[in-house]
């Protein structure tokens, strides 16, 4: 599976407001259930690495300095940088299922429906396009079995999250009132 | 160019509405897919445009003529000579051969018996079946009776073949293997396809999609029973 984008699901995770390495991983691995848990080490390298581009800033500590008691903040430039992601279309490949998921997942957290809404009708017609142009390569009079036999796995993938995007249009209006009771 | 048109076509049965108004436009050759969910409408308006049903309101034409108004029996000639029309399960005469059941439309168009089977023959062999030209669809698979059903939809070289969820009964790669075939046939022979189907990856197959909902052509394209605007429900 190609990896979900931990850094931007952090920024996501933080747009409700400041939080302590240890309750990102927490509300992580609660919220992407199907995804690996994330590692302590790996939490806060991440946070390291956006501190350093200037997307989190340390939102004050307890008395006990050290890494695992700073809160951190989404920075100006941090909700920029999820914006952008969350606006961003997937390339449609096999294999982006777990990053889609993720994306509306933030897009539901941090935003309202319309926005999780308009992200899934662009990821659709991306998908769409792409299994249009699949189909045409299946179509050519010139394909050899080795073409289609591909064309044929990307389809399949690509299908399943179709289907996906479409069953999910019509329950993002519900589990939007289920996620902000 | 403009081959095929509705204009505002409204059609009900008895009190439920299926069709509330739907406007649209299939240039020449074109392919075009018509999808949407079960009870959409998908079906009503294949039966519309082809002349099988008559809209309640509004208009069809097909080559810029208004053909809902024409008589039941122009409109039966129109799908016999112009038209082809194919539906799930291939609707195959039971008492006659693969052949005899390609050479059908043929012969009710008045061509002779000789060249009605040569083309029978000849359109069998394009969809893989020709072994199966003697034998009746009880003995055929699902399969075979779906190339069969479509051989005859094509045997008149159609202008315009409406199908219904063809491959529907179908499995995955049968049925692709009778979508494959049938629209590059369409293609070489330039013939404009409708097809409804409620698959993402079928309608994949075409040039462009239409989405009805409730009666009605989606422009959102989604199909679906949300509000496009206004936040949650
Ligand atoms: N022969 C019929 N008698 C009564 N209602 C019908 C008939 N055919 C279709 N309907 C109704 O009309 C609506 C549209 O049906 P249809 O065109 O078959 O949709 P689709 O093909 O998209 O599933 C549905 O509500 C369906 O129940
Ligand atoms: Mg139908």
């Amino acid at each position: 599976m190609a990896a979900v984008s931990t850094p931007h699901v952090l920024l996501g995770l933080l747009a409700g407001g400041s939080r302590h390495g240890y309750e990102l991983k927490r509300a992580h691995d609660e919220r992407l259930p199907r995804a690996r848990p994330l590692a302590f080490g790996q939490v806060y390298a991440t946070l390291g690495r956006l501190e350093r581009d200037g997307l989190v800033a340390a939102a004050g500590q307890d008395r006990v300095a050290g890494p695992d008691r700073t809160a951190y903040a989404l920075t100006d430039q941090g909700r920029d940088t999820l914006d952008q992601w969350l606006t961003t279309v997937e390339p449609p490949m096999p294999y982006v299922a777990s990053t889609l998921f993720a994306k509306v997942v933030v897009a539901l957290l941090v935003a309202d429906v319309d926005r999780a809404r308009s992200y899934l009708i662009a990821q659709r017609a991306a998908h769409a396009a792409r299994l249009r142009e699949l189909t045409a390569v299946k179509a050519d009079t010139a394909a050899t079995l080795s073409d289609v036999v591909a064309a044929d796995f990307a389809i399949a993938h690509l299908d399943a999250d179709l289907r996906w995007l479409q069953t999910t249009l019509g329950r993002v209006a519900d589990w939007h009132r289920e996620v902000h009771p | 160019m403009t081959q095929l048109q509705a204009r505002g076509v409204v059609r009900a049965y008895g009190p439920t509405p299926a069709l509330r108004g739907v406007t649209l436009d299939v240039a020449e050759g074109e392919i075009v897919a018509v999808t949407g969910p079960s009870g959409c409408g998908k079906s009503t308006l294949l039966h519309c445009l082809s002349g099988i049903l008559r809209p309640d309101a509004g208009e069809v034409t097909w080559g810029g003529h208004r053909i809902d108004t024409w008589s039941e029996a122009a409109r039966s000639r129109l799908r016999r000579t112009e038209f082809g029309v194919l539906f799930q399960f291939g609707q195959l005469v039971a008492e006659l051969t693969a052949a005899e059941n390609v050479a059908l439309p043929l012969l009710l168009a008045g061509t002779g018996r000789r060249e009605a089977r040569t083309a029978a023959l000849t359109w069998l062999e394009r969809f893989g079946v020709i072994e199966v030209a003697d034998v009746r669809p009880g003995e055929m698979s699902g399969g075979q009776q779906q190339r069969c059903a479509t051989a005859r939809a094509l045997v008149t070289e159609p202008r315009v073949l409406f199908a219904d969820e063809p491959t529907g009964a179908l499995d995955t790669l049968t049925g692709e293997q009778v979508l494959t075939q049938l629209v590059r046939l369409a293609r070489e022979q330039r013939t404009t396809v409708v097809l409804v189907t409620h698959e993402p990856r079928i309608a994949a197959y075409a040039d462009r999609e239409i989405v009805l909902r409730d009666g009605l052509v989606d422009h959102t394209g989604l199909g679906l029973d949300v509000p496009l605007a206004g936040g949650a429900r």
